[in-house]
Order: structure tokens, then sequence, then C-alpha cells
């Protein structure tokens, strides 16, 4: 990777971002009917209409700021918000370089996050083993659930974007029914919630803030993947089967093994998502139950974060930052007139943008010397 | 450069002169898989024998059809027994190998109607309630008419080599659409043009990304799924939850005259809601479209052999365009369905995964309009079965039901379906030599 | 679509295809420069030139698949500006393409129609359309079933089908792009039949290849293009060195020089090999083979007949349905393709794009594609960078490998270059068994001397060669013996010097025996058979 092209991506990713925030500005005015009705007389008085809808952007996006990153309480939210989306990023990231797209990161996580859940609340073991065998179980149920997409994959042939997002949904729905089992349901409850996990399980936090052990982790889980793409002969397969796997079986290397290795990997690292869900403290404490909810949307969040990320942990972790930021500036909106599920416009935009970096250049020409490459691989095959 | 650089030897593309001909290992895997899978399901079965008590009744009619039809009563351990045996018998049969092709999809068949039979039959009997077989098949088709229009949809974009994992995506930004629309025109009709046109629009923006800049089709689709829920949801938050911009029409079932008067079909088949009726349309019509159609053959060009219908001055990606547009017609009128037949009332979220089971059929029903329906029918019956057996109260939790499609969709890719081809350049952006 | 052009009619004189001044660039690449050619009605065109000299961008500019930077087409007198084929098509050319352009789900009848459907408020009439390629086909005597689905018909009669698609949209300019690669010496025969048929009748035909002798059979003229331009032009007379000298720009040499070699034990040794494709068809048919220590053994035949599968089920990429493959005694067809790495095989892929190397890999780590996880270049799980560049370096300066660095990605190297990654990695470590299948397909005569020296000193170390190739002028350059394969079986082994019509008989079918009672030749004259 030459130094001109990481600017490039970075420059392209600064560019996204930008425009992301411009259709945003532009969505949020032209839904909100008061800004709007200023614009009826817009020939006549144009300075209403503009200073409306100036005072909403602004308003908006300073709100928005503010909660990510306007305090030292924010900033270790974002970076609690941060974590799943980095761990669970890795996973869809190892992945993509495999040339695989695990869209099944819902499911892991939410594996991750009932093994996890389980032994905090159902065992009682002393402090730090207590956390560190929910942990271990966690990462475990996340490598199960992949290692089928990739031993079905590797067995079958069958293809692993049909089989993550069916294996996302049987997950969902095991979930719904753990939860109305004596063993999962919390005790004189009819709703489908958990007891509370044991604080020996809880993931420990700096006093007074959110920064908690699942930041470290996700940060070491980079520096792990890092590793292992880039200094091993794992990664090296690895990447070999992703860009030529006919060429990779050539050369003796196993494509199903590699197949399957990386599933369980990035199920792995989805399923820390999942602990990170189940043992993380919340602003109370205390780790949110488990729920129908608990990992929210981390597993196709966990796609755009990769994608942002080119697929390199360190793009990962940036990526996984800014959209943990965003999270936690749209939660920190509440207050505004603007509603903070922008955020998930914002997020979605700036994606789509990064994805199709012949579009960036063609609205911001004087990027067009700089023709950035796609992080996926252009084709998917058909989904069989 | 372009033009030399050399592209046969791939093995999988290389054309053979023909010569002996072998079971494939495919077509092995899939027999062997189906006779697995009847096998268990029969053992199942049996075993289940043990749990079966007293007399299934099956009730053909419901309290309000003009022609009432007796509940019929069955004796479940014999039939439960019958079944579970004729399951085993045609696994096994399946699994030696000396079935003939044609026996071989006759075996399939019983296993199927066998584990459907022998598995009603054990959650009917000896309840204090009959299964409603005419509630079942009628809410089938209700619960299925999205569905079969998401599928027709995925089917449409597919053919011409367009993956769209969005249609989700669509179902929900047309469902705002009908319900915005609904409620400002307080008509039907509208909502559903509205919806329409919301489908195209999405469409518009699969079709912009995947056709002109060849951005990854799966992604994509999933990127445009976050898109289309981040946007509905900010824009319900922002303006539809204060205004009073959400309360559809509601539609009614439209009896047919005459038909809907035949004996368990008519209540069942014929006294559905407009867009029910408008989706047992769309397969017929979708069927035409692509394969009596000169529209069709190119649809169907571009996504086999892109190469080939450009060299016959075919414009790859105007195809391409024009199918994906028509797919969001389908999509997004299968959006409408969730406002207009439901509450009309728009939620977050609330189509909770049909397209990705739409999805599902279009594989599984092999991008074919007419079996993608059928699969669509079968995928809502089982969501339906779900929530009649826990009328019943038997011990299989509504969940595992609901989870059928999802199962059965992973099991079919995995082993069932070898011997189907997609369109051969299905997901693969075109870009001119 | 452009406007109707004015009728020629009235000029005949002026009736011909006219390119002139061409030039097409890639980048920095100049695919085409200043290319000049001229079709008249009635006469075969020969255009003559090695892989990558620029015939196939050529012609796609001349399809309209392709728009020229500089230059301009002239048709009948009218300059024409092609936007697309369709253009073209209108404008009267037809192409029969190197890679057929048909769909194979497809009738013949519906690939006929493609882009101009029979019928009535967009439903097609198919019935009008089997009518049309019935009569085309009997007027040209170019018999197909219109009903027959494409992938269930041989290659020669696809070709046919492709051929009858340029005719139904009246082309009087027909391109034939390289259409001889996937025939059978016989089918060659026939094609040239039915392009000599085409020529009388008063079509233009243009003819790509890079064959010299099928040049000198049909061309009334043949222009040379080497590197993008014109290399020269010539009549039928012209000799074949004359030929070979413009296209290549030196004298080439087309044999290789060798010593007679010393057969040793047999090192790869098959009984009963068959393999089945994923269609069901069997492509590689009971098939026994011994290749000895220290020869050449070829395996010639028209591609399509079991030989790519043969290769892929030695190498183990490509599953055996039954039979043994022995290495030095030892029986390898249950191994992994890593053990059978490991047991000494090594393979050069017949398209090393697909199988051969990792594009976007450097050459560093192409050269260690199959050896990365063993020491030096590996300890433990840990790469060892250094070791792997330092052996690249040694690699490249041996072989001559053409490359700004190491670190450079193999996809950006010329075929020859990318060839020589792909024989470096194999040879530079024990072989008992080499199989290289087309190993000089696509690479430039410069470095196809270089890679059959090198293939001949891996003979001359011991190692018996196994050599895939479909074009008679390497199997004559490299072979000890020659084993003629067709439809998944040896149809018979024949000395090195068995002459070229016993051959093409034998690739279609024909037994040593039938071969060369047909092609009256004396067992004395095909010294060395071998049965």
């Amino acid at each position: 990777m030459t130094r001109s092209s990481w600017w490039t991506e970075i420059l392209t990713t600064i560019a996204a971002i930008v425009l992301a925030l411009i259709i945003g500005a532009v969505v949020m005015v032209v839904s909100d009917p008061d800004v709007l009705d200023k614009y009826a007389y817009f020939f006549y008085r144009p300075g209403d209409a503009l200073a409306a809808s100036g005072d909403k952007i602004g308003s908006a996006y300073f709100a928005l700021l503010k909660g990510a990153v306007g305090s030292w309480g924010a900033i270790t939210q974002s970076t609690s918000q941060a974590a799943p989306l980095i761990l669970a990023g890795l996973g869809v990231a190892l992945a993509f370089r495999a040339g695989l797209i695990n869209i099944g990161g819902q499911g892991q996580a939410i594996w991750g996050a009932i093994f996890a859940a389980y032994i905090g609340f159902g065992v009682h073991l002393p402090l730090v083993i207590h956390v560190l065998v929910a942990l271990i179980a966690g990462v475990l149920g996340g490598a199960i659930w992949g290692g089928l997409v990739g031993w079905l994959k590797a067995r079958t042939g069958a293809h692993e974007v049909i089989v993550t997002i069916m294996l996302n949904y049987v997950a969902i729905r095991m979930l719904a029914w753990l939860l109305t089992t004596p063993a999962f349901q919390r005790p004189g409850r009819t709703d489908s919630i958990s007891p509370i996990v044991d604080w020996t399980a809880t993931f420990a936090r700096l006093a007074g803030s959110q920064l908690h052990v699942g930041f470290v982790l996700a940060l070491l889980a980079a520096a792990a993947v890092w590793w292992l793409l880039e200094r091993s002969t794992l990664g090296f397969a690895l990447k070999a089967v992703g860009a030529n796997p006919h060429a990779a079986a050539t050369a003796g290397m196993s494509v199903a093994r590699t197949t399957i290795i990386v599933m369980v990997l990035a199920g792995a690292l989805a399923g820390l998502a999942g602990v990170d869900a189940a043992l993380a403290p919340s602003d109370s404490g205390v780790p949110v139950p488990l729920s129908n909810g608990i990992v929210g949307d981390v597993g196709f969040d966990a796609v755009t974060v990769a994608l942002v990320g080119r697929s390199r942990p360190v793009g990962v972790v940036l990526a996984g930052l800014l959209f943990g930021a965003l999270h936690t500036g749209g939660l920190g909106m509440q207050g505004a007139q603007t509603p903070g599920t922008v955020t998930d416009v914002l997020q979605a935009l700036i994606v789509l943008f990064v994805a199709a970096p012949a579009l960036v250049t063609r609205l911001l020409p004087f990027l067009r010397r700089r023709a950035a490459r796609s992080a996926t691989p252009e084709s998917t095959g058909a989904l069989t | 450069m372009s033009g030399e650089r050399t592209t046969a030897g791939s093995l999988e593309g290389s054309v053979l002169e023909p010569g002996r001909s072998l079971e494939t290992a495919a077509l092995r895997r899939q027999r062997l898989s189906v006779g697995i899978l009847i096998s268990v399901v029969g053992l199942l079965l049996l075993g289940l024998l043990a749990a079966t008590h007293g007399t299934a009744r099956f009730a053909l009619s419901n309290a309000f059809d003009p022609v009432q039809l007796p509940t019929v009563s069955l004796p479940g351990l014999p039939l439960v027994l019958v079944c579970g045996l004729l399951c085993v018998a045609a696994g096994a049969g399946l699994l030696t190998g000396r079935l003939a092709g044609r026996f071989q999809t006759l075996a399939g068949t019983v296993g199927g109607v066998g584990f459907l039979v022998g598995f009603l039959t054990w959650a009917a009997a000896g309840r204090a309630l009959p299964f409603p077989v005419s509630n079942q098949i009628a809410q089938t088709f209700a619960v299925a008419t999205p569905l079969v229009l998401g599928a027709l949809a995925g089917v449409l974009c597919e053919r011409a080599g367009v993956i769209n994992v969005a249609i989700e995506g669509q179902f929900l930004v047309a469902a705002q659409a009908a319900a915005v629309v609904g409620t400002v025109t307080q008509s039907i009709a509208w909502a559903i043009i509205a919806a329409a046109l919301a489908g195209v629009g999405m469409a518009a923006l699969l079709a912009v990304f995947a056709i002109k800049y060849r951005v990854n089709q799966v992604v994509l689709g999933v990127v445009l799924n976050l898109l289309a829920s981040g946007i509905t949801g900010f824009l319900l938050d922002q303006r539809f939850s204060q205004s009073n911009l959400n309360s559809a029409p509601v539609m009614s079932s439209i009896a047919i005259p005459g038909l809907s008067k035949i004996p368990f079909i008519g209540p069942v088949v014929f006294d559905q809601n407009i867009l029910a009726y408008l989706a047992g349309i769309s397969v017929p019509v979708v069927w035409v479209l692509l394969f009596k159609t000169s529209w069709g053959l190119r649809v169907r060009s571009v996504g086999e052999h892109p190469r080939a219908a450009d060299t016959v001055g075919i414009s790859v990606t105007g195809m391409r365009w024009s199918a994906v547009l028509v797919g969001g017609v389908f999509a997004g009128i299968g959006g409408a369905f969730f406002i207009l037949a439901a509450t009309g009332h728009f939620t977050r979220d609330f189509t909770n995964g049909s397209g990705f089971i739409a999805l599902a059929a279009v594989i599984m029903g092999r991008w074919h309009p007419g079996w993608a329906a059928l699969m669509a029918i079968f995928f809502g019956f089982a969501t339906e079965l779900g929530s009649q057996v826990q009328t019943l109260n038997t011990p299989v939790p509504s969940d595992f039901l609901q989870m059928l499609p999802y199962v059965a969709t992973v099991i079919a890719v995995a082993g069932l379906i070898g011997r189907v081809r997609p369109p051969a350049s299905d997901g693969e952006p075109y870009q001119k030599a | 679509m452009t406007p109707d052009a004015p009728e020629a009619a009235d000029s005949r004189a002026d009736e011909s295809l006219r390119l002139s001044g061409i030039t097409k660039r890639f980048g920095s690449l100049v695919a085409n420069s200043g290319i000049d050619l001229e079709l008249r009605p009635g006469e075969i065109h020969c255009l003559l030139g090695e892989n990558g000299a620029g015939k196939s961008t050529l012609m796609n500019i001349l399809y309209g698949l392709l728009q020229p930077d500089e230059g301009q087409i002239v048709v009948d007198g009218v300059p024409r500006v092609f936007t697309g084929p369709r253009n073209a098509i209108d404008a009267g050319i037809g192409m029969v393409h190197q890679h057929f352009m048909l769909v194979d789900v497809f009738t013949v009848a519906e690939n006929m129609i493609l882009g101009r459907e029979p019928g009535t408020l967009g439903l097609i009439n198919l019935r009008q359309a089997r009518r049309r390629v019935t009569e085309l086909s009997q007027q040209y005597g170019l018999s197909v079933d219109p009903d027959a689905r494409i992938e269930n018909l041989p290659v020669g009669i696809q070709q046919r089908v492709e051929i009858l698609k340029a005719l139904a949209n009246d082309a009087r300019y027909l391109i034939f792009d390289e259409p001889t690669a996937v025939l059978t010496p016989q089918e060659i025969e026939e094609l040239m039949r039915v392009m000599r048929s085409l020529r009388d009748e008063g079509k233009g035909v243009i003819f790509i290849t890079h064959k010299l002798r099928e040049v000198r059979a049909i061309a009334d003229r043949i222009t040379v293009i080497r590197r993008g331009a014109v290399a020269g032009v010539a009549g039928p007379g012209e000799s074949e060195a004359s030929l070979a000298e413009k296209m290549v720009g030196h004298q080439v040499s087309l044999t290789v020089s060798k010593q007679q070699h010393e057969a040793g034990d047999v090192r790869l040794r098959l009984s009963g090999v068959t393999a089945v494709a994923a269609n069901g068809s069997v492509a590689v048919d009971d098939l026994d083979l011994e290749v000895r220590g220290g020869e050449i053994l070829c395996i010639a035949g028209v591609q399509g007949n079991g030989q790519s599968e043969l290769a892929a089920a030695l190498i183990g990429t490509y599953p055996l349905r039954s039979g043994t493959i022995m290495v030095d005694g030892r029986t390898v067809d249950r191994f992994t393709t890593k053990e059978r790495i490991d047991a000494g095989l090594g393979y050069v892929p017949e398209d090393r794009q697909h199988d051969g190397f990792v594009g976007s890999y450097s050459v560093a780590e192409n050269l260690v594609l199959n050896s990365y996880h063993k020491p030096p270049y590996a300890q433990g799980l840990a790469l060892r960078g250094g070791v792997i560049r330092s052996n690249a370096r040694d690699r490249v300066a041996e072989f001559d490998i053409r490359t700004t660095s190491i670190d450079t990605e193999v996809a950006a190297l010329s075929g020859g270059n990318q060839q020589k990654v792909v024989l470096a990695r194999e040879l530079s470590r024990e072989l008992a068994v080499l199989v290289a299948s087309q190993p000089t397909r696509g690479v430039d005569v410069g470095a196809i001397e270089f890679l059959h020296k090198r293939l001949v000193a891996e003979r001359d170390r011991g190692t018996a060669v196994l050599i895939i190739s479909t074009e008679l002028d390497e199997v004559a350059a490299l072979a000890d013996r020659v084993a003629v394969m067709f439809r998944g079986r040896i149809v018979g082994i024949v000395g090195p010097h068995t002459s070229r019509e016993v051959l093409g008989l034998m690739m279609a079918g024909a037994s040593v025996e039938e071969a060369m009672a047909s092609a009256d030749v004396t067992t004395e004259e095909t010294e060395g058979v071998v049965t």
C-alpha cells in the first residue's frame, strides 16, 4: 500500500462524509414543516427561509457534535458505542479479505450475547474468572454460528450470503424462544427479559466514565487481526483464497479449510461484539439484561464499518469510532428539534458514497486524478 | 490488451465434446440429502407417536362461510404412523439410489406431503379445538401476498443479472409512501400507486449504484436496507408522528361473485383483498413478460451473457435498468400491503424481514416466477401455521415454526438444489470492452 | 443510430471496407497505431499477428465494441462512426467471435433472433424465427436444429450457429476472430470450405489468426500486425519463414535444440483414470499413461477433449471418479493438492491468470505461493518476509523476469513474464514429475524460446515431463513421444516426427493404424511408433 493511495482513500472518505452531511441537511430541511413553510414566501423574504434552514441544520449538527465528543463523558460514551462496531466490523472485514461476504454478524453476535449473558447470570464464579469464562463462552457461541456457515459453504457450496441472512433470523427466533424458557426468563416476569448479569461478570470501567474493557478488547482484536492478515501464514492463504481461490487451490491451499477457519474467526469476533453487548456496563453501571433487541443492528452496522474501513484493521477502528460517535451524538440529540434517527440516515449515506468512489469523484472533480478502489469484490456471484 | 487477454481455460466454463454421462456429484448429493432429510422427518414422526392421543379434527369451513362443511375427524395414532412410515420408506428409497428419475420426484413429494399431514394430525390430535384448515389456507394467501410480489421483483432483477437484497428496503419505503399518501387522499388506489412509485425510486437507487457505479450488489443491498430503515425512521420521528399523516384506509376483502360461493375453495381463494388478487395476476404476467416477449428474451440474455447481448446491439445497461425498475413496481405494491391490509399505520422496521423471505423464495424458486411464487406461498403457509398452532396449544413453540422458512432455505441452498443454475451473470457488473 | 447512408450502388467501384489510420490507446499502452486495412467483396484477407499484437483490438473497433482515438472507417465509400455493434451490423459487418457470443441456455433460434426479434406487440413469433433459421442453413449448407439448446451442441456446431447469426443480419463483410483454435484439423478444413464459399458468393472475409499454415492455405491477401502497427503486407505465395519474421520482427528458429533423451524409470503412472464433469459427461475416460524420467511426453489434441480436466485431476483440483495416479511408485490419488506438491509434482496450469498466480500478490509472494508455509519461508505461524524477498531476487535474476521490482503486482507483468514467474516457482524445487498445460499460450516469441529451453533442461535433470498442448508446432518441437487424446481417452502414442495429417486424423478419433492407413503413409515414415 503506497502513501498516495492511503491519501486517496482518506480524502475519498472525508468527501463521502461531507457529501452525506450535505444531503442529510437537505433531508432535515425538507422534512421540517416549519422550515418548509418559510420557503413558501422565499422570493418575498428569502432571509427567513435561509435563516430557518441554517438554524435547523446548525443546531442539529451542533447537538450531534456536542453529544458525541462534547465532554469526557460523551467521548467515553462514543468509545463504548464504538467497541461492538469495531469488533463485529473486524469480523466482516476479515471475511471480506477472504472473499466472503459475512452478513451474519447479527446472528453471530446474538449467540455471543446469549452465551455470555447466560454465564453472567446463570453461573456464579469469582471475580475475573467469571468475566473470562463468560467472554470465552460468548466467543465460542459466535464462532460456532459463524463456523456453521463456513462448514456449509466448504462442504456444499451454499452461498454464505444466503446462509448468513437466514441464520440471522434463526438466531433471532432462538433468542426469542429462549427468553420464554425458565432458564432465561427473569422470574416473575412475563415479558422477554433475562435476569441481570452478576457484577463479577460485568466489564470493568474507568470510574466516572464509559471507557470500559470492551473498548480495550476491540483495540486488541484489531491488532491481532492486523498481525494475522499481514504477518502470518494463515493471512497469506486467506488473502490468496480471497483474491483468487483457483490459484490458491492449485498452489495447494485448502480453500475449504480456509473458508471454515475464516468464518470461525469472523463469528468469534462478532461473538465478542455480542459479549460486549451483554457484559458492558450501561450508564447505570449494570449491563443491559438480555432481551430481543440486545445487540441492536450491530451485524448490519458491521458491514458499513468494514466498508468504510476498507476492510483493514486500522480503518475499521477509525470507522467504528466514527459511527460510534454518530450513534452517541444521535442519542444526545433527543432534546433538539431534530430526531436523533437522522444519524441512521447519515451513516447509510456515508457508506453509500464510500462504496461508490466513482460517484464521489464525479461530484467532486478535483479528486478525479486519484481514482480510489472499492473495498469489496466487484462481483458476488449468484446467491445459491 | 483488453481484446487479446485470454480468458479461456477455466474449467467450469469449458466446453466438452459430448461423450458418456454418469450421475454427477451434485445430483448425488442432492439425492442423498433429500433422502436423509425425509428419513429423519419420518423417524421424528414415529417418535411423536408416543405423544399422539385421540382423534384429530380438521375444520373445513369457518363460522361465516356461506356453505358449511363438516369437521373431519381422523384417528390420530394410525395416521401419524402411516405418514411416518411413508416418509421413512420414501427416504430409504432415495438413499439406496435404485429409484429412477421420475420415482425420485415422487418419493420427494410423498415425503413432503407425508410430513405435512403427519405433523398436522399430531398437532390437532386430542386438542380441544379442531385445526382450522380453511382459515389456515385463506390466511396463507394473505400472508404470502407481499412475499409473492417481492419475489417477483427479485426474479425480474436477477434474471437481468442484478442481485436484489434490498427488497426489504423497498417494502419499507413503499409502505411509508402508502401510509402517507393513503392518509392524505383517503384512497386505496392512490396509496398503491404511491407505493409502486416509491418502490421504483428505491429500485432506481439500486440500479444506479449496481449498474453505473458497479458496487458489490449484496453489500449495496445491505446498505440500501439500512438507508431505507434510517430514512423511514427519521421521517416518522420528524414528521408523521406529530402531524396526523399516518392513518391510511384499510382494504376490505372483495368476494368475487359466483366463484366465492364454491364450497371450501370459494371463501379460501376468492374472498381476498385487491392486492392478493393483484399478486395472483402478477405471476402469469411476469412469466409472459420474461418468456414470451422480446423484452424478456433480451432481459434474460443480459443476465446470462451480457457481452453476447452487447454484440448484437442490445443495451446491457438499458435492459438491466428496465428490469430493475419494473421489479420496483412489484416490490412497491408488495410494500403497500403491510399498510393497507393491516392497520393503515406505519411503525419502524415493521416489515420484519419479509423482504429476505422473498429473496429466499427467489432462490428456492429457481429464478422462475411461478416456482418463486409457489415458494413464497409455502413460506406464507409456514408462517401462518406458526400462529395457528399457537392457538391449538401444542408443545411446539411458534418461534420454531416461524424459523421454518429460514431453515428450509438453508437446507435448500446447502443440498437440495444442486441441479439448478442461476442466471450465469447474476451479480456480475458489466463493463464494456 | 447513424442516419441512413446514401446508397453506394451507383458506384460499385467504391464497394469496400477501408480502415485508415486507426489508433487506439489504453492508458499509456498503444494497442493500435495508425493501422490501414482494406477489404474488398469476394476476397479473404488474413490478419496475422502474435498474441497481444493488437488484432482483436482492431476488430473490436471495426465491430463498434471499441471507439478509436484516431482514424476512420469507410464502408462502401461512406465514412462511418460506430458507437456500438448495432451500427456496425447495420453497415453490413458481421463477426464470428473467438469466444462464441451465444447464450448457452437459449435455443439456436432464440440466439439467432436476439436483438431483432420477429413478432407483434412485443410478443415473439418463434415459428417465424425457426423458419428463418431453416432457410439460412439451407442457403449456406450449414445445417443446425433450430430448437437445440446451445449448451448441448458440440463446439463445431456452435461455431456454425455463430456464423449463421452473422449471416442472418445480412452481413457483407465477415470477421472471423481466431476461429480455428477450438477445432480439429478436419473441422478446420470444413471451416475453410465455408469461408471460401462465402467469398465466392461475394462476401468480404477477414480471417484473424496467428497460425502461418492456415494463412497460406486460404488467404488472398495478408496483412501482418506487430506491436499494434502494420508490419507488412504479403500475398499467399510468401514463405512461412518470411511471414514469421514479419510477425515476430526478427529471425526465429522454430525448433528447439535438444539432445537425444535417455528415458529412465517410470515416474508417473496413470491407470484407469476417470473424471466426470459437472454436467455428468465423462471428461477423462478410463485413461492409462506412463511417463518416464528424462522424457517429455506431449499430449496432443483438440481443446475440449478432456486434457484440461486430466491436468487438473493430476494436481488434485478436479475430482477423480476412479483410477490410480502413481508418482515414483507412490499412490497419490487420495492425496490433497498440498501433499501432491510435496510428493514432487510440479504444475504449470493452462490458464495462468485463473489458476497460476494471484494477480494482486507481488512477484515475491507468488514465487512462494505453494511453499510459504514451510521453512525457510515461515517459522511456525509467522511469515519470514526477508527470506521470501531474497528468494524472489534470486529467481528474478535466474529466470530473467522483467519486472520493475519484486514488489510489483504480478497482474501488471506481461504474459511471458507472468509465465516465467509460474515456471520459476515450480522449477525451483526438486521435482519428480512436471505437468505443464499449454505452457506457452499467449506468450511472446522471445519468452517461448526461453520457456522451451527450461522445459528441456528439466527433462535433462531426470524429471518426467508431461506437456499438454493444442499447438502441433509446440508438440513437434518438444516431444520425445506424442500421445493423442480424444474424448477423454488416449487413442494412440506415436513418435515425435509423425506427420501432421496422421496426428490430425488421430485427433479426430482414429486409431494409429486407421490414421496411417487413410493418410496413406507407411510405418517406416513414422519412425518410433509406440502403441
